[in-house]
């Protein structure tokens, strides 16, 4: 609470609320992403076992499976499946590659109403940006301690 | 005459027309019989969804103004505001009009707000005929407030689904057979809720407040009333409401509340509607015309409105809240 006449910061009444909130379904929640989340990385290994068949391997191989699973996530997104997949699975369909290219997706259609340029390019990375920063960041600290090893 | 934050209506100014509009979603719902127009598509024929928005608001205003037999020339001023950032709804549907219009920002309370300040100004003589109105949409709220449409993340069971309708009522000195008898104006509430997820936790402190004060301004107990309708606190913000006036020593069993109503499908709306909308919808298809079908005699109505911002929140502050109330009564003598 901030402010000079903040009024009625009233713990009880926090507590009161808390204690009514409706449980988070965590087991249930854990399954779906479990499941959901297992389905995509299964898509991209089949993806992987079919592009090693027509002979790609190494990082060309990687590439290839991740720009597929993007392209996928895309497709489903401007479709307005991925979004309900989400809210079923959560971090089932968050974590993998697929949900960071909804996340640069959505915005992008969504904003797309204010342009191309000050809405799709500039909003494209309102949700991403913070995945781009942290993921960067943790990268380089990863980095240095895998240094001083 | 006034006592203490209620103003009592000398002229009784009368609800001479009413009318709504509902989105895809809420048509399945209670709403959807009783509205004028039920969409079947949100985008309502336009290329943005703040241009439905807009146009949903515009067309309840005309349908209103029309179906109180009046003409533009014939009403004095809209008063009338939206959830979006700048009233852009309101402001821009107002460009459709020939009438003077005021803009409101109430959150999801402009509905009362505005009838209030119509009947004061229509009792104190200074306007024959107001238009007081409010809408919001599904689309453009979450745009605002939360994630693009299309992210998939998961909702909290505690959150609310924002309504998609604009509702209008004509406040006027001449006929209609609801009447207002006298308004509580709100006072800012805030205890302290700071999760934006959860309104009707940080709305409902604000409610009984206003619903008391009521009370004891207009010398009136729970069991007077037919109805006591709050516009937006959804399915745990109206147990919390109710435990509020329980512990004041009110009956609250004649509550209900317009967002727990509206939706009939329960998917991802969790615990109801919320809006400008999900009180404008609701108080002018399905209660004004029960009213006036003579169902309901004497309603209390008291919208509620979260007036926070996506910047407020960010800045992690709680949430002020506020709520006004009308007294509306059916079925009078002459």
């Amino acid at each position: 609470m901030t402010g000079r006449n903040a009024q009625n910061c009233n713990e009880n009444y926090l507590k009161y609320v808390s204690a009514l909130a409706p449980p988070t379904k965590h087991f249930k929640n854990c399954l779906s992403a479990f499941a959901v989340g297992g389905l995509i990385c299964s898509v991209g290994q089949f993806f992987r076992y079919m592009l090693g068949y027509a002979g790609l391997s190494g990082d060309e191989l990687a590439g290839a499976v991740s720009v597929i699973l993007i392209f996928f996530g895309c497709l489903l997104t401007g479709l307005g499946v991925y979004d309900r997949i989400g809210r079923y699975a959560g971090a089932g369909s968050i974590v993998p590659i697929t949900g960071f290219a909804n996340s640069v997706t959505s915005p992008a259609i969504e904003f797309r109403t204010e342009g191309y340029i000050y809405g799709t390019a500039a909003k494209m990375f309102t949700v991403a940006g913070a995945i781009i920063v942290y993921g960067v960041f943790s990268g380089v600290l990863v980095g240095i301690v895998y240094c001083l090893l | 005459m006034k006592k203490g934050n209620t103003i009592f209506f000398a002229n009784k100014p009368k609800v001479r027309s009413y009318a709504a509009i509902c989105g895809s979603k809420e048509r399945e719902g209670v709403a959807g019989r009783y509205a004028d127009v039920a969409l079947a598509d949100d985008m309502y024929g336009e290329s943005t969804y703040e241009k439905a928005e807009c146009k949903m608001l515009s067309n309840a205003v005309s349908l209103a103004v029309e179906k109180g037999g009046l003409t533009d020339g014939e009403v004095d001023a809209l008063l009338s505001g939206d959830l979006l950032t700048q009233i852009i709804s309101a402001s821009f549907a107002a460009r459709d009009f020939q009438f003077p219009y005021l803009g409101l920002y109430s959150a999801c309370s402009t509905m009362s707000e505005g009838m209030l300040l119509a009947a004061a100004l229509v009792d104190g003589g200074y306007a024959k005929n107001c238009v007081a109105a409010t809408g919001s949409h599904f689309a453009s709220a979450e745009r605002q407030y939360r994630y693009p449409l299309e992210l998939g993340c998961t909702r909290p069971p505690q959150s609310q689904w924002t309504v998609t309708g604009a509702g209008a009522c004509v406040v006027s000195s001449q006929s209609g057979a609801v009447r207002i008898v006298n308004a509580t104006l709100g006072r800012v509430r805030d205890w302290g809720v700071t999760d934006v997820n959860n309104m009707g936790a940080a709305m409902a402190p604000a409610a009984a407040d206003t619903v008391i004060r009521h009370f004891k301004d207009t010398d009136a107990q729970p069991e007077d009333y037919d109805l006591i309708i709050t516009g937006d606190l959804g399915a745990l913000g109206s147990r919390i409401f109710k435990d509020l006036l329980w512990e004041k020593g009110y009956d609250p069993s004649r509550h209900v509340d317009c967002g727990e109503m509206i939706y009939k499908v329960v998917e991802d709306e969790f615990q109801g509607g919320s809006g400008a909308g999900c009180s404008a919808v609701m108080m002018n298809s399905y209660f004004f015309s029960k009213m006036q079908a003579g169902l309901y005699k004497r309603v209390l109505f008291a919208a509620t409105g979260a007036l926070l911002s996506t910047v407020s929140s960010g800045q992690g502050e709680s949430i002020p809240c506020i709520s006004h109330a009308v007294e509306l009564e059916a079925g009078y003598d002459g």
